[in-house]
């Protein structure tokens, strides 16, 4: 494999895992955020602003990644 | 079908100065919220009893609304109310641009350019979010004004110790225990993580922002392209949610990192889960 090859295949594999990671973690913040609300439907308010503010620093590693993938 | 380029395009030049189509867009928005303010400013003036109607009753409720939601990041009205000037611009003025581009004619109406050699479609108006610049000196600003305003609220030595931190590092010393002071060396370590996640911070607000809007213009063309009719209403709807939601988000981490700032740490005894990021107490 030459030079050029490998950057390519290294830039699809840091977006890759830098992106499956991320969107794993902001899947399990809503999944429990869905279900704190099926378990109490009157936190669905107050759960809003904290789980949008834990999907943004879980996001931010994506845009890491995608940094990264753009640098390499 | 043309994709819209990564970089805003200029359409014409001020002397050296370059007037790209992000920068007519979020010039419009300005003026939008120099009249709006203008109006609600003479409203308010005007008024006789203390109960506003009309236009200065929904202006009042989305203050209200903003400042509820800020109650829940800073646990303080009087905290909220200090930091709405910067967090509710940005969220308004983010909101706005957003939605603006949106409607019909921005990215489509545009003036026959020539292009490194050939005649293209250079659009007048592009969302002024879609502009790496513009973001990016938002994030700037915010993290900037958030370390101003942290020197302001805590004092210089104590602030410069929630990175360098010499002085939980003599104090460690004083103890003389030996697991203390092991902390402390290794505290002093996740400090310099700390500079680097500030530098994180500006790219991670700023590309967010800028990612979300330009795919969301891209993913608009090429849809509309596609077919030009009814189909492209849901995306068009998602760009709504996107919008506010991104407003949010901004804002939100805007105020998350204010409040970080300008919160007084606590002593390093207590202080045993710490994060890289600093996340805020709920």
């Amino acid at each position: 494999m030459d030079a050029e090859t490998m950057t390519t295949l290294a830039k699809a594999i840091a977006i890759a895992v830098g992106g499956a990671m991320p969107a794993l973690g902001i899947g399990l913040i809503g999944a429990k955020a869905m279900e704190s609300i099926g378990r109490n439907p009157e936190a669905a308010d107050k759960l809003f602003v904290p789980m949008l503010l834990g999907m943004a620093f879980a996001e931010a590693i994506a845009i890491y990644a995608l940094v990264v993938t753009f640098t390499l | 079908m043309i994709i819209p380029p990564l970089a805003a395009e200029s359409i014409f030049h001020l002397g050296n100065f370059a007037i790209t189509n992000s920068y007519i867009n979020s010039t419009i928005v300005v003026l939008i919220f120099l009249v709006v303010g203008f109006l609600v400013k003479r409203g308010f003036s005007k008024q006789k009893d203390n109960a506003p109607r009309g236009f200065l009753n929904f202006v009042e409720s989305l203050v209200e609304l903003l400042l509820s939601y800020m109650d829940k990041v800073t646990h303080g009205r009087d905290k909220s109310i200090k930091f709405l000037p910067i967090v509710g611009t940005l969220f308004f003025f983010i909101l706005v641009s957003n939605w603006m581009g949106i409607l019909p004619g921005i990215g489509s109406i545009g003036i026959w350019q020539v292009h490194q050699g050939e005649v293209e479609l250079i659009p007048m108006f592009r969302p002024a979010n879609a502009d790496l610049n513009m973001t990016l000196a938002m994030a700037l600003f915010v993290v900037t004004a958030s370390h101003f305003l942290g020197i302001a609220a805590i004092g210089f030595f104590k602030y410069a110790n929630k990175f360098i931190k010499l002085g939980d590092l003599w104090h460690a010393f004083k103890t003389l225990n030996p697991i203390t002071i092991l902390t402390a060396f290794i505290e002093f370590f996740v400090g310099f993580i700390e500079i680097i996640s500030e530098v994180a911070k500006v790219l991670s607000l700023s590309l967010r922002l800028f990612g979300n809007i330009f795919a969301g213009e891209v993913l608009l063309t090429v849809i509309g392209s596609l077919i030009a009719f009814f189909v492209p209403l849901p995306f068009i709807a998602l760009e709504l949610l996107v919008g506010v939601v991104q407003a949010l988000v901004f804002a939100m981490l805007t105020l998350a990192y204010l409040t970080v700032a300008t919160t007084e740490m606590h002593s390093h005894a207590k202080r045993d889960t710490e994060d890289i990021e600093p996340t805020p107490a709920f």
